[in-house]
């Protein structure tokens, strides 16, 4: 047993930053996801099915791909990165926050689509009742909408953070595979594949990500249930 | 309180184009389906914007297409019960009724929690989950919600039509307190006769999409004609009435009306009390004299002021009864048996079982003004 559990420092170091990773890239994505989310749902625009395009397009495309274009977009040259880095000092290029951003990128497909489901199950007549009671629309969507379609903002973050977990293509182009910095579960994983006698290793971090990932699910699912209960009978 | 609309909009095929104004208690849009009554009563909460015409609320432009002006809803200051009550499914019974009363500015706040409360009879709900509900239940937490937002102008679009009968006559009292003891003006929206009978005050007809007749509840409610077809059974005479005594022998009611006596099965409202009464056209018999060894209890005196003739073998017949009036539907052949013509005295004559609880209700109380 104690093989399972003797991590070593950099072994360690990669489940805490896959966490981290994870964690950041889904609360980062949440923002412009619900808004997305609410875009796609309700709104009638021309250029809709682009964008919903767009959206789509990390989950059609090869990892490798949209990493090289983070890389292109946002790597210290890239137009994105060296404008980020000039007036925000953000920068992206083999750092932890760059292996976030991919994670985002490539989870937030499979979060917008989970959020828009649900947005399109409110019952608009609902918030047309708000209205009539005084709220505007801003009151309306945070007293209202927002409450009705926690159990797929529950379901889209979570989904955005098993797909962080396991975010290897992207990841590995845009950033690299930096102990320390940039080398998340997945990536530490493939490296232990990569030497001789590192099975003991790839196994302990394997078994890690399945413990990791069926938490995460359970706990949404324990929280989906409840918001659920809340909402119909007591 | 007057309401004013003039408008005129186009829904696909549909249009409806409608230009009335009322300054009623209660003003029921009453008409058959698709004639338009959601539609306008959905323009005056602001829930669709009218392609053409504007529309005032207690001297308020909420509406003016001409002078791009156009009020968004939540800044009306106008409640809405709607046939599906529409409570909010996340939040408790307590935490739906306060939800307007937040979004009211202080100075503007006149409902008082306990008072709707107690005015609806909600008290033991408050902890429920609207999902826990009766269809009445939702429907009374829907008003109270309403109110409680101290609108200037309450609409009621077919509150009672998803109910089955026991339900609407439990809400039925209700509105009934609410129309008499809350200042609020009340627009109603129905396709019923016995709702509008025993609600308004004013009622404005709709039939596909325009204003077929606005007027006074009595005096449209004599119109048979504006009825739609399935509801002209239930037309009728409307009589505003108060309770003289009761017979607790026979268990009847005696209600004082401009006609004269009129008994009705036993109520429980108390002797003075107002009641308004509705005589279906269908169930008054006319008799050239005095009728004697007859049944039924009320005979009206009164002479024959109007004769219009109703669908297929029927003929209205409208007998003004010391000032009241009261609508007989009657065969033609009858008609012409008795030889009823204007200006003849004849006896109206009503049985006492023939009014039930659709048929009778709280009347409303005579204001000064009118």
């Amino acid at each position: 047993m104690n093989w399972l559990l003797d991590l070593t420092p950099d072994e360690w170091n990669a489940v805490r930053l896959s966490v981290k990773v994870a964690t950041v890239a889904m609360i980062a994505s949440l923002p412009p996801g619900i808004l997305i989310a609410l875009v796609l749902a309700r709104g009638q625009f021309w250029g809709k099915t682009l964008l919903n395009g767009l959206v789509h397009l990390p989950l059609i495309l090869p990892p490798v791909v949209v990493g090289y274009l983070l890389l292109l977009s946002f790597g210290r040259r890239g137009p994105a990165g060296a404008f980020l880095a000039e007036h925000f000092g953000i920068v992206f290029s083999f750092r932890w926050t760059g292996a976030a951003l991919a994670c985002a990128v490539m989870g937030f497909p499979l979060m917008v689509r989970a959020i828009r489901l649900s947005i399109e199950a409110v019952d608009r007549r609902i918030e047309a009742a708000a209205g009539t009671l005084g709220a505007n629309p801003l009151w309306v969507f945070g007293t209202i909408t927002l409450p009705l379609i926690l159990p797929g903002l529950i379901a889209g973050a979570i989904l955005s953070f098993a797909k962080a977990m396991g975010e290897f293509g992207a990841t590995i182009t845009f950033v690299s595979n930096i102990p320390n910095e940039t080398q998340t579960l997945p990536s530490a994983i493939y490296t232990f594949t990569q030497v001789p006698g590192g099975d003991a290793g790839a196994l302990r971090l394997t078994l890690i990500s399945i413990v990791i990932s069926m938490a995460a699910l359970v706990a949404s699912e324990v929280l989906a249930r409840r918001v659920g209960k809340r909402m119909d009978t007591e | 309180m007057t309401v004013v609309v003039d408008i005129s909009h186009r829904l696909g095929n549909f249009e409806v184009d409608a230009r009335f104004e009322s300054a009623g208690r209660l003003t029921a849009l009453f008409g058959p389906s698709g004639s338009g009554k959601t539609t306008l009563i959905n323009m005056i909460a602001g829930l669709i914007r009218p392609d053409k015409g504007r529309i005032e609320a207690d001297g308020r432009v909420l509406v003016d297409i001409d002078a791009r002006l156009f009020v968004p809803k939540h800044k009306r200051r106008i409640g809405m019960v709607f046939q599906d009550a529409r409570l909010f499914p996340h939040m408790s019974v307590a935490s739906n009724l306060r939800y307007g009363h937040w979004f009211t500015p202080t100075a503007e706040r006149y409902a008082d929690m306990n008072a709707v409360v107690e005015l609806l009879g909600i008290g033991p709900l408050l902890d429920r989950r609207p999902a826990n509900l009766s269809g009445g239940e939702k429907q009374r937490v829907a008003i109270g919600r309403a109110l409680l937002a101290s609108p200037k102008l309450l609409l009621m679009d077919e509150p009672l039509a998803s109910l089955d009968e026991a339900r609407k006559a439990e809400i039925l009292p209700y509105i009934e307190r609410l129309r008499d003891e809350t200042k609020i003006p009340i627009v109603y929206v129905s396709h019923s006769i016995s709702e509008v009978a025993r609600l308004a005050s004013d009622v404005v007809v709709l039939a596909r999409g325009k204003v077929a007749a606005c007027g006074p509840t009595g005096a449209i409610m004599q119109r048979l004609d504006l009825l739609p077809a399935e509801e002209r059974g239930e037309g009728g005479a409307v009589l505003d009435t108060a309770v003289l005594r009761h017979d607790e022998v026979f268990g009847m009611t005696v209600l004082g009306s401009a006609a004269g006596e009129i008994r009705v099965p036993l109520l429980t409202t108390p002797v003075g009390a107002l009641v308004r009464i509705r005589i279906r056209a269908r169930d008054v018999m006319i008799a050239t004299g005095q009728p004697t060894g007859l049944s039924a209890l009320n005979i009206l005196p009164g002479t024959i002021v109007a004769i219009e003739p109703g669908e297929g073998p029927t003929v209205e017949i409208g007998i003004d009864c010391n000032g009241a009036t009261v609508i007989a539907r009657i065969t033609e052949q009858s008609r012409q048996t008795l030889k009823l013509q204007l200006g003849r005295k004849v006896y109206a004559v009503v049985k006492t079982v023939s009014f039930d609880r659709a048929n009778t209700g709280a009347g409303l109380p005579v204001e000064a003004d009118g």
